[in-house]
């Protein structure tokens, strides 16, 4: 092996049942570099992560590792993190009914007298959280944390373990930028130690903040491997997406706002205890709302309580005018509401369900139970969001789980596009989405607002909010602290975020 | 990807179906019983009845196959076995027989009321069960293991306190007709009633599965019930359903046991049941993890536990032994269905298409 190169991977080949998930793919990483892996979805990243660390094996190809001569094949990842390879898989694949602690220390747990140590488990464990600055208390099972803390957890628990090989897959798809720093601060620390790091994310500046190079694949195939200097960002688009495309263009006309006068949402002191204070809201027809703030500032649940996934406690409702009574989500679709939550796997996907069953399920429940929408009738929706949001597969009957992370989350928006709701509440719609299709989803929601639509976005990128939001609703430690709805900037919302106090 | 020729795909259909490892199954059984005793297909008609091995199996399978729909749908809505089944059926049984003749009474021959009051009672008792059921698990959020086990152990002495520790015969040859044959006048319908009556609840399951969004429901919230909540499902109103329904086949299977002996015999109806309905929907290639399933994978299982039985009777098994064999079966039927097994599985038949179809992909 090379000097200086911790991992090779030659030829490549996967196949899933109808699938080429990876043909041939050649892949190298070096000791002390952040290698960016970068693709559509479906492009293959996770799987080719996945064969390293023996979550699939392959059908052709070699893997070699530094130290060791021969060609190496992990057939669990607990051999491959034996090997000194650890990894965050795009899925948080913790366990939420055990505290933070066990979490961290799951399969390596301090022992005492062959008995495990609690006491000292719960200490390192804390020491862990807060060198990463991330404070929450490691007691507490981790159900109890939003889907970004708990990406944070698995991120300690992959960069505590002693490794060569670092895999971050899509670790950043929840994480604000304060969180994104912070995580940067840790990888530059391993870097500086000659620890190799695989990065895949869809944020292309993310990429060019701390990567050294670049791996593209497309369609399962190896496009090519590039010095970060050597490929620009238009450049890098083009081949990921195997054409041009122009992923910062504008897509919304300043002049073109389409809000008119009728109130769809009038929120006056709705609350969850312990979650989201009272707040006031009022949406207009035709309006998108962002919602912004730090992580666990209150976005998320401002936006459940008036869905009732979190029933309101207190305050009142207006839904066009009429006051109403949300005890549960299916209330609020009645009313015409959609909600896309953030956490896809704990409450969006269905696994074991076919593609078409995912996208016409609310719509059902809408419907009613004893009027089953034909079969003919679910085929067609199902072939038309398919076509709409461009997922990739093979066939509609094929299980959502097998689709790839940034696909499932748009079959989830088609279920909820399918409803054809007056008020949709997107929770983060883009997460780990390529940015051709975010684009598109951009897009779709600007155009459901000129059809009279009102949209609550909530995202952790705030460039996206700015190119969507009429108005923007700032939230500090789960209180709604004011609202920007001109002049809407990068610099405008992070003082307010941070708390100027012109906005109070 | 290359299309396959149509009879490939034929092939491929079956074998991937769902039923077809419960129905290689079931007639490997009936295999091995044909060739230890040719004249296990006979059928003959004795006194203008149908008698046979195969009547016999359908006949006496009838209540597994009934318990086993109810058991379907609580396995797959949350993961969770109903084991009072067996136990309720006693219930119903004694409650049933008890309306007919009166509390206390030890064998009757004349009736209190019309036989079709005592099976809408005993069926309703089996749907109240259901309620208790439905309610500890979906609204009190109790094991479905611990909630059912209160009645598992309550019901069948709540049965004998029902039937005042006796019996209770009941002496009219109509209340026979629902465990037995069917007489209209002189005409004998040939064919055991169980069998019909089996037939109509699958036939109503599946009528109200397919036509309905139920079983997609059913799925969807034992698969995710924090997803299905969120997309309009009321998750907890499903899982109560299933639970009632659960109930209500064993009541109705009960009913049927009861009418078989004509009395309500509170500790032998039933007994064991459980487990056979249990057995009978992970025969039927379910997971007992609960999510997708099928119901006629379960009904095909439950005939072949049955025809095990009957086999394992006729090759002079002692029946204190036959758990034995069965238990042996369910070893290899989970071992079968074990991730690591499937998976194994799994991997040789992609290796096999990447292998075969290697020019059509590479294209
Ligand atoms: N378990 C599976 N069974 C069948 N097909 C699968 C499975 N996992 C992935 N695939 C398929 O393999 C292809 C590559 O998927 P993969 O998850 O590697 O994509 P990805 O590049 O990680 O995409 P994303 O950016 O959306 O996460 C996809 O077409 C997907 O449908
Ligand atoms: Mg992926």
């Amino acid at each position: 092996m090379e000097n200086g190169v911790v991992l090779t991977m030659r030829g490549i080949t996967k196949t899933f049942p109808g699938v080429k998930a990876l043909g041939g793919v050649d892949f190298t990483l070096r000791k002390g570099e952040i290698h960016a892996l970068m693709g559509e979805n479906g492009a293959g990243k996770s799987t080719l992560i996945k064969v390293l660390t023996g979550v699939y094996d392959f059908e052709n190809g070699e893997i070699h590792v530094e130290g060791i001569d021969s060609p190496i094949i992990n057939h669990s990842t607990q051999e491959a993190q034996n090997r000194g390879i650890s990894t965050v898989y795009q899925e948080v694949n913790l366990c939420p009914n055990l505290t933070v602690a066990e979490n961290l220390f799951i399969g390596r747990e301090p022992k005492k007298f062959g008995l495990i140590d609690w006491k000292t488990m719960n200490k390192k464990a804390q020491q862990i959280i807060d060198d990463l600055d991330i404070g929450i208390d490691v007691t507490v099972t981790l159900e109890n944390y939003s889907v970004a803390l708990q990406q944070m957890v698995a991120i300690a628990r992959a960069v505590d373990m002693e490794s060569k090989v670092l895999i971050l897959d899509e670790p950043t798809s929840s994480l604000d930028d304060n969180e994104v720093e912070k995580l940067f601060g840790m990888m530059n620390r391993l870097k500086e130690q000659g620890v190799g790091i695989i990065f895949v994310t869809h944020f292309l500046e993310q990429v060019y903040a701390v990567c050294d190079r670049i791996t593209v694949l497309r369609n399962g195939e190896l496009v090519g491997e590039y010095p970060i200097a050597e490929l620009p960002r238009v450049e890098l688009v083009a081949k990921m997406m195997g054409k041009n495309f122009d992923d910062l263009a504008s897509i919304k006309d300043a002049d073109d706002t389409c809000i008119k006068d009728e109130l769809i949402i009038d929120a006056n002191g709705l609350s969850h205890k312990g979650k989201i204070k009272p707040f006031d809201l009022e949406i207009h027809k035709g309006e998108v709302i962002g919602l912004t703030g730090l992580l666990g500032s209150g976005r998320s649940e401002l936006a459940r309580a008036i869905y009732g996934a979190d029933k309101a406690q207190t305050g009142t409702l207006k839904v066009n005018g009429k006051e109403v009574k949300i005890n549960a989500p299916i209330d609020a679709m009645k009313l015409g509401m959609g909600f896309l939550p953030d956490d896809r796997k704990a409450e969006g996907v269905i696994a074991d369900l076919s593609i078409r069953e995912n996208i016409i399920l609310a719509l059902q429940a809408k419907r009613g139970v004893f009027k089953l929408i034909p079969r003919k009738e679910q085929e067609r929706l199902a072939e038309k969001y398919i076509k709409e949001i461009q997922v990739k597969t093979a066939s509609m009957e094929t299980p959502i789980s097998q689709l790839s992370g940034g696909n499932q989350q748009k079959v989830i928006i088609g279920r909820w596009l399918a409803t054809n709701p007056d008020f949709l509440i997107l929770d983060e719609p883009t997460r780990g989405i390529d940015i051709g299709t975010k684009t598109e989803i951009q897009k779709l929601v600007v155009k459901l607002a000129k059809e009279g639509k009102s949209v609550i976005f909530i995202s952790s990128e705030i460039e996206e909010m700015i190119r969507t939001c009429d108005r923007m609703v700032v939230l500090r430690d789960g209180m709604k602290v004011g609202e920007i709805s001109e002049d809407i900037t990068q610099a405008t919302i992070m003082k307010a975020i941070a708390g100027g106090d012109s906005n109070e | 990807m290359s299309k396959s020729a149509n009879g490939d795909s034929f092939i491929k259909k079956l074998t991937g179906s769902k039923v077809f490892l419960p129905l290689v199954c079931l007639f490997l059984v009936i295999l091995i019983n044909v060739i230890k005793s040719p004249s296990f297909l006979q059928i003959s008609i004795n006194n203008g009845v149908l008698y046979g091995r195969l009547i016999d199996i359908a006949n006496r399978g009838s209540e597994i196959a009934i318990l086993a729909i109810g058991m379907t749908l609580t396995i797959a809505v949350s993961a969770g076995t109903d084991i009072s089944v067996g136990s309720v059926m006693a219930l119903c049984a004694s409650c049933c027989c008890t309306t007919l003749v009166g509390y206390g009474v030890a064998s009757a021959n004349k009736l209190n009321y019309p036989i079709f009051i005592g099976v809408i009672v005993g069926i309703f008792v089996g749907a109240v069960c259901g309620c208790f059921n439905g309610f500890m698990v979906a609204r009190l959020k109790v094991q479905p293991m611990v909630a059912t086990l209160v009645l598992y152990t309550a019901a069948r002495a709540i049965g004998l306190l029902v039937s005042n520790n006796q019996n209770t015969y009941v002496r009219v040859e109509e209340y026979k007709y629902l465990g037995n044959f069917i007489k209209i006048g002189k005409w004998e319908c040939p064919i055991p009633t169980p069998i019909f009556v089996a037939i109509i609840c699958v036939a109503l399951a599946t009528l109200f599965l397919k036509k309905t969004a139920l079983g997609m429901y059913i799925q969807s919230v034992g698969i995710n019930k924090n997803a299905s909540r969120i997309l309009g499902i009321n998750s907890v109103l499903i899982i109560f359903v299933c639970y009632v329904i659960c109930g209500l086949c064993a009541g109705v299977a009960g009913t049927v046991a009861s009418s078989r002996i004509y009395s309500a015999d509170s500790n032998n109806i039933g007994l064991n049941f459980e487990m056979d309905a249990i057995l009978a929907v992970a025969l039927g290639g379910n997971s007992l993890a609960g999510g997708k399933f099928s119901l006629a994978g379960s009904i095909i299982g439950a005939y072949t536990i049955q025809a095990l039985t009957t086999t394992l009777l006729a090759f002079g098994v002692k029946t204190e032994q036959a758990p034995v064999v069965k238990a042996i079966v369910i070893v290899l039927i989970v071992v079968i269905q074990a991730p690591a097994v499937q998976n194994y599985i799994k991997n040789r038949k992609a290796r096999k298409i990447s292998a075969g179809g290697g020019e059509a992909v590479a294209k």
